[in-house]
């Protein structure tokens, strides 16, 4: 006779949210079996309705502020977890509100198609909550396929276009690559520490029994595939080809809430897991954030496709998060200010990704049936096209560029002060000089839309739901850069929360 | 000293800030071009009534008192310490009404000129003139390079859409060089914020202790933002470009305010944060300033384009500014200040009044023109009398602030003064060459004789200056009463070493 399970070890209550998705996404996927082509706005507004129901029990979650852990510890549900996983959600359901008529028009939610659309981008949210939440280095690489997988078959859905397939074929053999090295990271570790679980590794290693030579052999790798999937420098090649051709919107699937998960395990595998070898992986941080810095910001200017160059702004701005990442120990073990630059780090990912969806989202709005706005020419003029919508990309551009009173100045500001206190103030110095450069090619946009005359003088036509979500999109990045208070005393009060469990 | 009380009259800074900014963004709200003679009547009861919501501050200013005065403070972004705090003292008073009454002027001077994109225009420079209050109020470091920063972006747009042929060179001229400065900054302000135990407040930072080579560091911080937006030699070069090319509206305000920013930065961080740095460093500022006196005013005698001439006479008289400061003593400082004022209204008088003849003739060159007197008797007295106001004429306000630094640095050191002093030499020579040279003569050519003379608008918008340089020249006590009791405490507070013992 089996003994019964105990009960914290299949309490499934710290992840409702999961379960509902899981189930939403299931449903969803049956229920579009049955509808007709025409009727595929009932798909996404259940899609919507799924992560508003998330949402509700995430916010739950993060509301009551416990840490609670299931599965013999292999998923915690912890304030910082359940305030990203919210973030996730807004960005994923902004990106299907503004890539619906974008994918209609492409063939994307028909044929033969259905509304896999909808349910792929469910299934990588999935992946990317149980990243988010896995405490354990099984839950966390399970989490990384699950979002890969249905993120792969996402930028292929447009088989007969040679480019998208051709990006699909990137993607996929460079994120099995880093999901390669992320496992083989991992195995090195277990067979160090002779465990999976991000705990018990951390008070492996922190015991100093251990080989170190084979901590830092597993931890390069780890690095590396972390490195690979927030894209930074040297493990960028595939960004840009990615970016540029996948369909727009499935670019905003991959670029956006991705990054969130991803800064998450970040959090997860090095300041939980490894925080005693804190030395090494810092540096090897600093090498892929000054490199991404520079990279970045000085290729972007090169670039005449908006996609490409926003593919390398993602680079550049990933280069900060690590800046931030990086900047929690200085030197030491010293762990002062440590939840504060991890906070700076964790608002600055949520401040990229609410700018770069909108970005996204205004390059949808100019594209059309047959046509695709992707090159800076597209953007000519738009003032004069549209004036409410060049506003809104302006906000969106000066924020990605840092200059107040966006979000991305504070942002910004936060992870400067984090780096500084680390008294590395040459760091801080060259962080403010690759913005300069930075500021040069979103201000380039920014004349486009504004001093330049229309090339194209089609009508925008816009549907009142994208037009709506676009317009909040902007105010809200002016209204948090104004206001940036709150949600940054939210991601202080989460990580300190989460860090002292 | 210095300490400042939360003041109870009503929050006239507050007012003096955000209503332009809501007018502004009223008139963008609502304006188009079918109602613009609406938008332009619009704009213009804002611009007076935000200047008329400045008048208190002047009432209501007591000349003995020590410290800030109209203190408001709340706090705003609590994570960091930082608050909303806004003062003003004797250095910084008018320029509150300065900014206001020249915004009341631009709006005036684009009436028939602007006939695109008015409601835009306007707007842009009604939150621009609150954005630029708000730099003068600002007493949390960080709300001020909130402010200042975020000043760039309607100049720019203003520069970028508005401008002359090479305007998106000169637009981005503009906004990187500041921004380079400013960025540089910002490392100084984080440093303050770490130095001072977590404080924004200005003045605190005033009485942080700071090594030699802390100052010297944050001394050149703070030099590369302001010397560049004053400009000093040899980062004054962007200037002569921006002011070509940009509307006139946008080079009065550029001249008449936005150089007064860098020199208040001074005032309000230099001298009084580093004051040991100060002093060593103050050879080297004044060896630029007189740079900026001579060599500058020897440029602007041979240029060809005029309002180019007015750019680098501006320089130069932005040369006596900082020369001023860097003498330190009493009348040297107090001369700045008014000096400030005085250039507030002539080189906005000077900017328009070539606005005047560019929008009749679409010229600046000086060789284009001759004989105008001839056509625009009413039009040449002005030019004629704002020349010499230029050139520091006794009775106008340009001989107050001139006067007042030679004879501080006669004081301080007897040749400096004697190179300062030759400056009204060339000032007069190129201001009043060109006067020569545009104004009287022959008629030159055709399109001289087709000029008509000013209108009743022009007459009062260059009549209002006219008085205002006028009674500064003739009765500058209110000017530098107000002053007298800030500067004295200014000088006592960097008299006193601050390098720890």
């Amino acid at each position: 006779m089996t003994t019964p399970l105990p009960q914290a070890v299949i309490n499934m209550v710290p992840l409702s949210a999961e379960v509902a998705l899981l189930v939403g996404t299931c449903a969803i996927l049956l229920i579009d079996m049955f509808l007709s082509q025409g009727k595929r706005s009932v798909t996404y507004v259940l899609s919507l309705l799924t992560l508003l129901v998330c949402g509700a029990l995430s916010y739950h979650d993060y509301a009551a502020g416990t840490t609670v852990y299931t599965f013999n510890g292999m998923f915690v549900s912890d304030p910082m977890s359940n305030l990203l996983k919210l973030f996730t959600y807004l960005t994923v359901g902004l990106t299907l509100v503004y890539s619906r008529q974008y994918a209609d028009d492409r063939g994307m939610l028909s044929g033969n198609l259905g509304g896999e659309f909808y349910v792929l981008a469910l299934f990588s949210t999935l992946g990317q909550m149980v990243m988010i939440s896995g405490s354990n280095f099984l839950t966390v690489y399970l989490g990384v396929e699950l979002m890969s997988l249905s993120l792969y078959a996402l930028v292929a859905i447009r088989r007969d276009n040679h480019k998208a397939t051709e990006a699909a074929m990137k993607y996929f053999i460079l994120g099995a690559l880093a999901s390669g090295f992320l496992l083989y990271g991992i195995s090195m570790l277990y067979g160090a520490t002779g465990s999976l679980d991000i705990a018990h590794v951390a008070t492996a290693v922190a015991a100093g029994t251990i080989k170190p030579t084979i901590l830092v052999f597993g931890l390069v790798f780890l690095v590396a595939g972390l490195a690979f999937k927030l894209g930074a420098v040297p493990f960028h090649m595939w960004v840009p080809d990615v970016y540029e051709g996948s369909p727009t919107a499935v670019t905003l699937l991959l670029g956006g809430a991705p990054k969130i998960a991803t800064f998450a395990i970040c959090i997860r595998l090095l300041v939980e897991g490894l925080l005693p070898m804190a030395f090494d992986w810092q540096q090897m941080l600093m090498v892929l954030a000054v490199l991404s810095l520079a990279i970045g910001n000085l290729t972007a200017i090169a670039q005449t496709n908006l996609k490409r160059m926003l593919a390398y702004s993602t680079i550049a701005q990933m280069g900060f998060v690590l800046l931030g990442l990086l900047a929690g120990v200085a030197g030491t073990t010293d762990r002062t200010g440590a939840s504060a630059a991890y906070s700076a780090a964790m608002y600055y990912t949520i401040t990229y990704v609410l700018t770069t969806i909108g970005s996204f989202g205004v390059l949808m709005l100019l594209s059309r049936a047959g046509f695709e706005a992707e090159t800076l020419n597209d953007f000519k003029g738009l003032s004069k096209r549209s004036g409410w919508f060049a506003v809104v990309m302006s906000i969106l551009l000066f924020s990605l560029a840092g200059v107040p009173p966006m979000m991305g100045f504070a942002a910004k500001f936060s992870v400067l002060t984090a780096v500084l206190g680390t008294g590395q103030i040459w760091l801080t110095v060259l962080a403010v000089m690759f913005s300069l450069i930075g500021a040069f090619y979103y201000l380039r946009v920014v004349k486009m839309m504004w001093f330049d005359e229309p090339a194209d003088n089609s009508p925008i036509v816009v549907k009142g739901d994208m037009s709506f979500a676009l317009s909040l999109n902007g105010i809200a990045i002016i209204a948090l850069g104004v206001l940036p208070g709150p949600l940054l005393a939210a991601c202080l009060k989460a990580m300190t929360l989460t860090l002292n469990t | 000293m210095m300490q400042s009380t939360i003041s109870t009259l009503p929050p006239y800074l507050s007012l003096a800030i955000w209503l332009p900014i809501i007018f502004g963004l009223i008139v963008l709200a609502v304006g188009r071009d079918t109602n613009a003679a609406l938008v332009r009547v619009g704009s213009l009861i804002g611009a007076i009534v935000s200047f008329v919501a400045t008048i208190p501050l002047i009432t209501n200013f007591s000349n003995a008192a020590h410290g800030m005065q109209f203190v408001e403070k709340s706090p705003w972004i609590e994570r960091f310490n930082i608050y909303y705090s806004l003062g003003i003292d004797g250095l910084s008073l008018w320029f509150v009404p300065l900014t206001a009454f020249i915004t009341v002027i631009v709006v005036i001077s684009a009436w028939q000129v602007i006939q695109k994109r008015v409601a835009q225009y306007m707007g842009a420079f009604l939150i621009l003139s609150g954005l630029m209050i708000g730099v003068f109020c600002a007493m949390d470091g960080l709300l001020f390079y909130f402010f200042f920063e975020a000043t760039l972006i309607p100049m720019y747009i203003i520069i970028g859409i508005w401008g002359g042929e090479n305007r998106v060179y000169a637009s981005f001229k503009f906004f990187l060089y500041t921004f380079f400065g400013s960025l540089l900054t910002l490392v100084a302000i984080i440093y303050l914020y770490k130095a001072s135990g977590g404080s924004f407040d200005i003045l605190m930072w005033h009485k942080i202790a700071l090594t030699m080579k802390e100052q010297i560091f944050i001394f050149i911080a703070f030099f590369m933002a302001f010397a560049v937006k004053v400009p000093m030699f040899p980062v004054h070069t962007w200037l002569p470009d921006v002011h070509v090319e940009a509307p006139t509206g946008g080079s009065a305000v550029l001249a008449a305010i936005m150089l007064k920013l860098g020199a208040y930065g001074f005032l309000r961080f230099s001298l009084p944060i580093v004051p040991d740095a100060s002093h060593y460093m103050a050879p080297f500022v004044i060896t630029l300033s007189l740079i900026a006196v001579i060599y500058v005013g020897l440029v602007a005698l041979v240029q060809k384009d005029m309002k180019k001439l007015v750019a680098y006479s501006s320089i130069a008289h932005m040369g006596f500014v900082t020369l001023g400061f860097f003498i330190f003593n009493n009348i040297g400082i107090q001369g700045a200040i008014a000096q400030m004022i005085s250039h507030g209204f002539i080189s906005g008088a000077m900017f328009l009044c070539i606005g005047v003849l560019y929008d009749q003739a679409h010229s600046r060159q000086i060789a284009d023109y001759g004989g105008v007197v001839n056509k625009m008797p009413k039009f040449a007295a002005l030019f004629i009398f704002f020349s010499m106001a230029n050139c520091g004429l006794p009775a106008t306000s340009g001989f107050v602030g001139e006067f007042m630094v030679i004879l501080g640095a006669t004081q301080f050191n007897f040749w400096i003064g004697l190179l300062a002093a030759t400056a009204l030499i060339f000032g007069a020579a190129y201001s009043l060459w060109m006067a020569k040279r545009v104004i009287f003569g022959k008629v030159a050519n055709h399109h001289v004789a087709e000029l008509v003379d000013i209108n009743g608008r022009e007459f009062l918008m260059l009549g209002i200056l006219a008085v205002a340089v006028l009674y500064m020249g003739l009765y500058p006590a209110p000017f530098t009463d107000t002053m007298q009791t800030s500067v004295a405490d200014l000088l006592a507070h960097v008299a006193h070493s601050k390098l720890p013992y």
